[in-house]
Order: C-alpha cells, then structure tokens, then sequence
C-alpha cells in the first residue's frame, strides 16, 4: 500500500471511529492485549487521534512486564553462579531485580548474552561442552514454540550442559483471570497479533462468549488498528459482542499447528504467577516429565522464586489496566528509561516506557499540557 | 591536501633498513615499537597510507598555518563488530565518522591522526583491508593520514580491531552553525533515507544468516556539506550527522538547545523496504538507529529550495528531503507528525538499544 492510500485508509476508520463514539454518547474502553500494538499505537500517534470518549488502555501484553519480580531475581541470581552463561532476550537484561539486573550481573563479570532465538542459546551449550548454559524462557505462546524446539534438540543431541529458566506465559487464561476479576470493565478486546498467529483465532470465542465482550484479532499496521478500534466501536453501538479475524493473511483459526504440536510436546499448562496477576491456573507453561532435566531450576536447586515487588512501583496495575503510568508516583522521576524502577519502563513493548517516550515531555521541561495546534506548523 | 602533495618526500632512514618480510598475522610484538613495529610501518602501513608528511615518521606532523582560518579539532573512537559489514568497514567508518564531525561544524578537512589498536593474532588481510579502506575513503574525502600510532594487545584484551581518528580541519573566520541561531521557520533537510547503517550493522551482528539487500550508507560528507555551505552560505545555521541515536536524537537536541518547537514530518521522512523490515523484526525505531552518510541541516526558509537543490545535485544527496521545521512555542520539544496524522513526543534514545522479545 503507498502511503497516500495508507493515510487515506486510516482516515477513513478513524471517521467511522469518531462516528460510532459520538452516537454511543458514553465512555467506552478497549483494550490491546500485545507489546507490538502498544507500540504501534504509540509511535503513530494513535491516541492522540482517538475520540474523547472512546480510551485504548494497555493489558497484559508485554512479556518482560509481566514476569514475576521472583522469577528476574532468580535469572540474576543464576547468572551470577561461576562457569555459567546465562542467555537471554535483549529486553531482559536491564530489567530491575531485589539484587541489580543482568546488566549489572555482566558488569562485574557474569557471562550474560543477548540472544535473538533460542536456538542460539543451544548452539553455544553444542560449542561449549564444558560450561552450563542456560536460556531464560520468557515471553507468550509466541516465543514459546522456539524454546520448545531447543529443549526437544538438547534432548535429541544429549545436551547435558544445556537447561532453561521457564517462564513462559499463555495469554487466555491470564485474560480470562482479568476479565473474571473485575477489576477492569471493558468494552472491547483487540487480541494480539503474534500470539494469534501461534494460536490461531477460533480459541478467543469462549472469552467472547462468556464476557460479552467483542474480540478482534488485528495485524500491527496503522490502518489494521484504526479499522480493528472502529469495528470495536460499531459493536458496542450495536450491542453486539462478535469475534472477528481482520489479520487473515497471518492468523487462521487453528493457528500454526506445527508450533502448538512441539508446544504441547514440551510444555504443559502449569499454574504461573504473573506481575500484577498473581498466582494463575493454567496459565504459564512447565516442562513435561520427560523433558524436566531441562529445567534450570531443578538443575540449580534454585527453590521457589520469592515474590516482593518493588515498593511504591505501581507496574502490576499499569499492566491490568487498572492504573495509567500518570498515576504512579515514581513516573518520570525517579523511574525512567535509564534508571528504570518497575519493569514497565524498561521494556521497548512497556506501557510506561511508551508513556515516557512519546507522551511525556523530556525532564527539566514544562510539561505541555496540549501540543500546538497543528494550524501553527510551518508547513 | 595540497601541502601534502608539496612537500618533498622524505622516507626515514629506518625503515629503508627494516626489510619487509611476509606478514601473515599479528604479533604483540608488532606493537613494541622495535623492529617489528617498522616492519609493520614498512611493509603494512606506509604502502597503503604513506604521504610525505607521515612518511617522515616524526612524533608530530608539522602542518602549515591555516591562515585566518580557525582550526577545528574532532576525535572519536571505533570498536564496531564485524570489522566488516555490508556497505562498509571500520576504517571507512573511522575515516567518514571525524570527516563529517569536521563537516558538520563547518569545517573542511585538514588532517588525520590514525591510532590502531590490533588484537594479537589480527590476520593481515584483515589489517590490510581496513588499512586500504582508510587511504581510499581519506581520498575520498581529500584527507590523508598524517601522523599515527600502533598499539597491539593480547588476544584476549580486545576484539580484532579498534580504531581512533582525530581530524583537524578549518573553518573560515565568519562561519557560525550553532542551534543558538536557529529560529522559528527553519527548516530542517536531510540528504537521503534514514537507519541504513545501525540496522545493516547490527543485522550483520546479530543475525549473518539473514539475507539483506541492506547497506550501511557509510560516507564522507565534507564534498556534500562543502556544495551546500557555498551554495546558501550564512543560510545554513545548524548541522549534525545524526549518528547514534539517529534523527530523533538529533532532533531532540535540536529543540532543547535551541529552545524552540522542532516538528518532525514522519511521511516525509525516507525509509529504505529493506531498513523497515530489519527495524520491524528487531523492534527498532529508524528515527533512532544511527546513519553514517547522512547529515541534517537547519535552513533559513527562503533558503531551503537553494539548499534541496545543492544537496540533491550531489552524488550522496539524491534523495534529499525537507523533513520538518522549527516552530513557535519555545517549549524545547520534538514532535513527530506521523503519516496516518497522529501526534507524539520524539525523545532522544536512552543508549544502547535492546531489542524485544516478540
């Protein structure tokens, strides 16, 4: 698509958003549910195109985010056991633990490595017998196939060097925890995009069903977006609470069956606790028995992971929706990108690190309550 | 430089003494500055970087006098991995890097000052190629190496190849570019599309398997800013190479030095398919990812058309573009228009960037 036909397009949904929010004459809030929409959103300015009533919070979507505080203290405590590589995703490493980040941890020493997959991470246990490598697993359903696949070649080759830290997460369960609980009032759901593709659509009808809540699963481009929120809206105008797959070149209603058949090879649902959620059913995935050897808190004797979020940092709200980064103390000061406090901030996919960088003025400057009109500008 | 072409040339006595033998890696020994160091000098250096004033070997270059011109003087420092990357290495890298800090502050080249540190077991192939890359982006830019230093360490102190470059060059007496004298109405110009070499590098890092059309678009820009200083002169008030931290960081700065209200057009802001689809898949911004070729220049509005055309007239310029303004409020922000119409705050990026998980 050019780019006259994008803005065109965008334009046009973003009209019959506008529409829909002044005939339904009341408050309406959606919610997206993935760390790349919430960072589309943002970079394209897309909040600050929304009508005054209709608010797009962000969920439970970004993947650092929601990893427990135990679960980072224990990749920070690993990383520092002499003769060990820790590997794992970028996004983790400056995540705050009670102890420093990983950052810090390879500051003094500790052998930690970004990696982009996991396969990476094995193939430096294949090139390195003699050390124990280990992989932080975390992130959804969609990162979680490529962690399946590793832990399946480390049992194929005898990896006896190789184990992985496991949080992974499954999004529904944790979706339905939210809903369930009340604490957010919703009027519509945008699914994740990524996740979707792994899991296809047909499994957010329950949700649908059981909540009243219309669901749509979107792609990340700005019209994809505009057309997924105005779509929300037409269905809360007309009472409806419909599912509807509008990423169909990428999502399918069963979704990727060769990444849920390793997946379900590897992994079973284990009760997890997620950052702001807390404990959960069903709603992490865990080593099946005959791939537990893999588990690196098994082989490190690590001991349940001890759960205490940093005091007066809000994070676990902000990822339920239930709170704004405005509404938290330390926004902006102390906690920023640099010196982060909650991991909401660190994350490129966090809701405070979206909030700091493209709505927040630069410390040391007044904040500007509006922008300009756009009339004043040069051009 | 034409002193350089002047001057008579004088090789030391030493080296005529040091018979080159067949380098084939390097040796700590290579950095101790005895024979060896000359041989590396003789039969390495010289041959590729060799001008009559660096061929007289002495602890300092003596320039000539710059007149009423005033010295500039720039330095930096260059440890990217891969020395090689597509579009690039690390010697055209170090070159262009202090030639377009020199170019940016309005001045031209004058001289380089080139210091090495190899890792011991460095193959020479590796060390000829960086060191032929730098003599033929010094020509590039009309700037030759004039005095230098070699040092090597054990292999496991460093990492192939680290380069500095301190470059002198020369501003004429009444030049200014300062954000000091930007102001409301001042448009900001950009000679080409953005992010090409932050994301061909860290592509080539990061994930060799990935096949990319994507090149770094490392370049010398002094022949570029040189056309559009002499075509709109005193118009141009403002220029930076929006290196790491890309357009944003550039930006950004703009607007708190100068005080005012910088707004970005994000559709008039080129991105090459390739350098989207890297950014897309590594979770990056383009307007944070750092450009080697490029250079923002903040115009006088009358100006602007004489300088879109200067730049695009220039081999590196062609796809130049006006890509946003200086306004009023003075409220020190950046803020980006993007292409669907939206609004948002441009930050300058907080330092080395992570890419995300999914």
């Amino acid at each position: 698509m050019n780019s006259a036909a994008h803005a065109a397009r965008v334009q046009r949904d973003l009209e019959a958003l506008h529409a829909a929010a002044a005939a339904l004459g009341r408050p309406a809030t959606f919610m997206e549910v993935c760390g790349t929409h919430t960072m589309s959103a943002f970079r394209c300015g897309l909040h600050s195109l929304m009508p005054a009533n209709v608010r797009l919070l962000s969920g439970p979507g970004c993947p650092v985010c929601v990893t427990a505080q135990g679960d980072i203290d224990q990749l920070i405590q690993l990383a520092a056991e002499p003769g060990l590589t820790l590997c794992t995703y970028g996004d983790m490493l400056r995540v705050p633990g009670r102890r420093g980040s990983l950052e810090r941890a390879r500051s003094r020493g500790a052998d930690v490595r970004v990696v982009y997959s996991a396969m990476d991470a094995v193939r430096l246990a294949e090139n390195h017998r003699g050390r124990q490598v280990v992989f932080g697993a975390v992130g959804f359903e969609t990162t979680a196939p490529a962690t399946a696949a590793t832990v399946r070649r480390a049992r194929e080759r005898g990896l006896d060097n190789f184990s992985v830290l496991v949080s992974h997460k499954r999004v529904l369960p944790a979706m339905e925890a939210l809903l369930a609980s009340g604490q957010v009032q919703l009027d519509g759901l945008l699914c994740p995009g990524h996740v979707s593709v792994i899991m296809g659509w047909e499994c957010y009808r329950p949700l649908a069903a059981r909540h009243r809540l219309p669901c749509v699963i979107a792609g990340f481009e700005e019209p994809l977006l505009a057309a997924a929120l105005a779509w929300l809206a037409r269905q809360v105008l007309e009472g409806r609470a419909e599912l509807l797959n509008q990423y169909p070149e990428a999502v399918t209603a069963e979704g990727n069956l060769v990444a849920r058949r390793v997946l379900d090879e590897v992994f079973e649902p284990v009760a997890m606790r997620w950052r702001g959620l807390g404990l959960i059913p069903d709603s992490g995935l865990g080593l099946r028995s005959p791939y537990r050897m893999f588990d690196a808190a098994r082989r490190f004797a690590l001991g349940p992971p001890l759960d205490r979020e940093p005091a007066a940092c809000i994070c676990g709200q902000v990822i339920t929706g239930t709170a704004t980064p405005e509404n938290c103390r330390l926004f902006g000061d102390p906690c920023t990108p640099i010196h982060p406090v909650g991991p909401c901030m660190v994350s490129s996919e966090g809701t405070c690190q979206a909030w700091f960088k493209y709505r927040r003025p630069p410390a040391g400057l007044r904040r500007a309550a509006a922008l300009a009109p756009a009339e004043e500008m040069c051009r | 430089m034409n002193f350089l072409q002047a001057s008579e040339p004088i090789v030391s006595q030493r080296l005529e003494s040091a018979h080159a033998s067949r380098l084939d890696r390097v040796l700590l020994a290579h950095g101790g500055g005895g024979q060896l160091s000359d041989e590396l000098l003789a039969g390495s250096i010289l041959p590729r970087l060799g001008n009559p004033l660096l061929n007289q070997l002495l602890d300092s270059a003596i320039l000539p006098a710059l007149g009423a011109e005033r010295p500039a003087l720039t330095i930096d420092s260059y440890v990217v991995q891969p020395w090689r990357f597509p579009g690039g290495d690390i010697g055209r890298l170090a070159v262009s890097g202090t030639v377009n800090d020199l170019a940016v502050a309005g001045a031209a080249p004058v001289a380089i000052a080139l210091g090495l540190i190899l890792a011991e077991g460095l193959p020479a192939s590796t060390l000829h190629a960086v060191l032929d890359s730098i003599a033929a982006t010094g020509a590039e830019a009309n700037v030759a190496v004039v005095t230098g230093d070699t040092k090597v360490v054990g292999r496991d102190q460093a990492d192939g190849i680290y380069i500095t470059t301190a470059g002198l060059g020369r501003v004429p007496a009444d030049r200014q570019l300062a954000p000091q004298r930007v102001r409301p109405g001042d448009q900001l110009l950009i000679n080409g599309p953005i992010g090409d070499h932050g994301l061909a590098v860290m592509l080539a890092r990061e994930m060799p398997e990935v096949q990319s059309v994507l090149r770094s678009d490392v370049a010398p820009l002094a022949g570029l800013v040189d056309d559009l200083l002499a075509a709109v002169g005193d118009d141009v008030v403002f220029l930076r190479d929006p290196t790491r931290g890309g357009v944003a960081g550039v930006a950004a700065d703009l607007a708190r030095d100068s005080g005012w209200h910088v707004t970005l057009w994000e559709e008039a802001i080129a991105v090459r398919p390739a350098t989207r689809h890297a950014a897309e898949m590594l979770g990056l911004d383009p307007l944070e990812v750092a450009n080697e070729g490029k250079v923002v220049a903040v115009v006088r509005p009358a100006a602007a058309g004489r300088a879109l055309n200067a730049l695009g007239q220039h081999p590196l310029g062609q796809q130049s573009a006006v890509i946003g303004c200086v306004t009023d409020p003075p409220d020190g922000l950046c803020e980006l228009h993007t292409h669907i119409g939206g609004r948002r705050i441009v930050h300058k990026p907080y330092g080395e960037q992570l890419p995300r998980i999914c």
